[in-house]
């Protein structure tokens, strides 16, 4: 397993505002794994609602703004899928900072991509008793690739899988659905209330009958939704980010 | 009425849409068993892919080439720019052999040209053969899926609507014996129809030839039993070689339904002795799209519907809530080339979760395209109060003093809004799902004790 030293922490800014500890597991995580980790303090957010909602082209600052910021490091990692995908793939292209750019984007990563792919996690010391079901957010999962697509035709793997079973006691469960979408959406769950809603509620049902306890994945935003869902319904799940979990586990 | 409003309206019935997902997402799963059993499968993606890509970089000659082999085998070819010459052109076929009822098998593109109230204005009966295209012509409603067009209605339905037209025993709901009620029925027109109408599959530039799959063999029973034969095609129809068959074909039926290949696929080279074949050529709109560098990609279709049996919204808001020709993923980044102000609200249909792009047998980025539909949308759509705000949110995001400042009002505003102004209509996030829980501090602000 190697170490890196100059690590610029992207914390998406909803996670900032509502989920700082999910933002403080994914540091302390890194941190445990000899990591050196800086969280610039002038990052705000990397524009994908705006861009998503149609208005890509007033997203020109916010995304100058994002390689400013991290331009001096020599990894860009966030705990979500989504936001990491909109910044290497979706942002307009900056003028006259074009190669910057493509060299930024090249070196963000998604949590746990970064934990296989460039830290090559292999014996995580640490247990986590429950039975887990793995919420593949789609931005992660169809977009960065981070596990086999049940679409595809293509041998299987799941990077969160292979984090998390590397701890004692955790028991992964198969959903019958492995990657339907949540209906969360950015937007789409305010625009499209009531679909939204009906994903999130049949995606719970999932979970809920398969006998999960904990609901984890590596986007909150999901997370968020399918949360908030649950807890109007009293249903007995919690909910974790994918870095809490390991964060916890390997204390 | 917009998507939104249509597919809460869909979603009502909940037993009912929870059925519809069901049904869709078990055709979904067949697909994905019987793709998985073919080893080559993404390499055959590509393949076809890649012809299409070819075909529409060299559109013109192969039209052309077409026209050309098929006028050698005795076939008539019209073009018509729009779906007005369209029907005029089939309207004036009729009209010359003295037709007044035709049997017609299943073409989204006739429907796209409106040619059933077109023709029926005129004095023609069309007659749909297509079992599902019959049972919702029967209603007047359009296919609300391309490959099934009634996949909104149940059973009993069925049963009730053959009970009206087909005087069949009230009740029941067996669907053999409704089938055969079915089969009865169309005998009959197939019997007394002068002319058939049929769609095309694939139009192979090198032989002239098109070929037209149907699982129920209607195509055939009406082109076979009729003097003349009108095919309607769309332009992007065309592949270059006969041998590409192989490829499509193996795509096409898994992808539609899991069946290794529709049941009939049938060659129309040239017509039998006294008969005639004419093909209809058409444009609607398809060199436009062919213009538009970002979707020129959606023609490379081949009419499969995988993307609207994997896509969880249109499983969840059934084909009438895009009303759209061409429902689901597909249709969204089809429709607003069509006519963007009407369509509007298809390209955010969706959550851009990518599962559509994924099943697509051509490979076409159908999200990628939702995406870029967006963006031309809100530019039609000038300065409103959603432009402004994404205005101000890029000026607050591109200065951190501002967003700290904005983030803390949002996560004050929170903590001391009663309930019953946060959960209420006008908060529409919180209308069946809980806020997050405001915590005490921002990661920043924790960051900043804690590490710097």
């Amino acid at each position: 397993m190697s170490k890196i030293e100059n690590i610029g922490l992207f914390i998406p800014c909803y996670v900032d505002q509502f989920y700082p500890k999910v933002a403080i597991a994914t540091m302390e995580l890194l941190e445990k794994l000899g990591c050196k980790v800086t969280y610039p303090i002038a990052q705000t957010c990397c524009g994908q609602p705006m861009a998503n909602a149609g208005y890509e082209r007033d997203t020109v600052g916010t995304t100058k703004h994002f390689l400013e910021t991290f331009k001096n490091f020599d990894y860009i990692v966030a705990p979500s899928g989504s936001c990491v995908l909109h910044v290497k793939e979706h942002v307009p292209a900056v003028s006259e900072m074009e190669m910057a750019q493509k060299a930024i984007q090249d070196k963000t990563f998604e949590l746990t991509e970064f934990l296989t792919d460039v830290l090559k996690v292999e014996n995580l010391k640490g247990s986590f008793p429950h039975k887990v079901g793995f919420h593949a957010s789609c931005h992660g999962h169809r977009g960065l690739r981070l596990g086999s697509c049940s679409e595809r035709n293509e041998p299987f793997f799941s990077k969160g899988k292979q984090l998390l079973e590397q701890l004692e006691g955790l028991e992964w469960v198969e959903l019958t659905r492995k990657d339907e979408c949540c209906g969360f959406g950015g937007t789409f769950a305010v625009t499209e209330e009531a679909l939204s809603v009906q994903m999130g509620k049949d995606r719970l049902e999932d979970h809920l009958v398969h006998g999960v306890e904990v609901l984890t994945g590596g986007d909150m935003s999901c997370i968020m939704h399918l949360e908030g869902i649950a807890r109007r319904n009293k249903q007995p799940l919690q909910f974790k980010h994918i870095a809490e979990i390991l964060n916890e586990a390997i204390t | 009425m917009s998507h939104p409003a249509k597919a809460s309206e869909f979603l009502e019935d909940s037993a009912k849409s929870k059925w519809h997902d069901e049904t869709l997402w078990f055709v979904r799963d067949k697909r994905d068993t019987i793709s998985k059993t073919i080893p080559e499968w993404e390499q055959l993606r590509e393949l076809a892919s890649r012809i299409k890509d070819n075909v529409l970089a060299n559109l013109d000659n192969y039209l052309i080439e077409f026209e050309k082999n098929a006028k050698a085998n005795n076939i008539h070819v019209h073009w018509a720019k729009d779906a007005e010459e369209h029907n005029n052109i089939v309207l004036s076929i009729l009209q010359q052999h003295r037709c007044k009822a035709i049997v017609k098998s299943k073409s989204i593109l006739t429907e796209e040209c409106h040619l059933n109230p077109f023709l029926e204005e005129n004095g023609v009966e069309v007659v749909d053969t297509d079992l599902g295209e019959r049972i919702v012509q029967f209603l007047n409603q359009p296919p609300s899926h391309i490959v099934l067009p009634a996949i909104h209605l149940k059973k009993r339905d069925i049963s009730e609507i053959f009970h009206e037209k087909l005087q069949t025993e009230k009740g029941n709901e067996d669907p053999t014996y409704l089938t055969h009620a079915a089969r009865v029925h169309l005998r009959e027109k197939f019997l007394g129809a002068k002319v058939a109408i049929t769609g095309v599959n694939f139009g192979v530039a090198e032989t002239g030839e098109f070929v037209v799959c149907t699982n129920e063999g209607n195509a055939d029973m009406g082109v076979h039993l009729a003097d003349v034969h009108i095919a309607c095609m769309g332009i992007e129809k065309i592949i270059p070689r006969r041998k590409d068959l192989g490829v499509f074909l193996r795509l096409l039926a898994r992808s539609a339904t899991g069946q290794p290949i529709t049941n009939y696929n049938s060659h129309f080279r040239s017509p039998s002795p006294g008969k005639e074949i004419h093909i209809v050529l058409v444009d609607n709109g398809r060199t436009e799209q062919l213009g538009r560098e970002k979707f020129k990609n959606s023609l490379k279709c081949i009419r499969c519907g995988a993307c609207m049996n994997t896509c969880p919204i249109y499983r969840r808001s059934g084909g009438y809530s895009y009303g759209s020709v061409v429902p689901g993923p597909i249709g969204s980044i089809l429709s607003p080339g069509l006519d963007l102000k009407k369509h509007s609200s298809l390209p955010f249909a969706s959550t851009l979760c990518g599962s559509c792009t994924d099943v697509c047998p051509v490979k076409i980025n159908i999200h990628e395209q939702l995406y870029e539909w967006r963006q031309e949308i809100t530019k039609d759509q000038g300065t409103n109060a959603k432009s402004i705000s994404m205005k101000i949110a890029n000026g607050i995001f591109a200065v951190p003093f501002a967003y700290k400042v904005s983030g803390a009002m949002m996560r004050g505003a929170l903590k001391i809004l009663p309930d019953s102004i946060t959960y209420s209509g006008l908060n529409t996030w919180g209308k069946q799902r809980d806020l997050p829980e405001t915590p005490k501090e921002t990661f920043k602000d924790w960051y900043k004790k804690n590490r710097s």
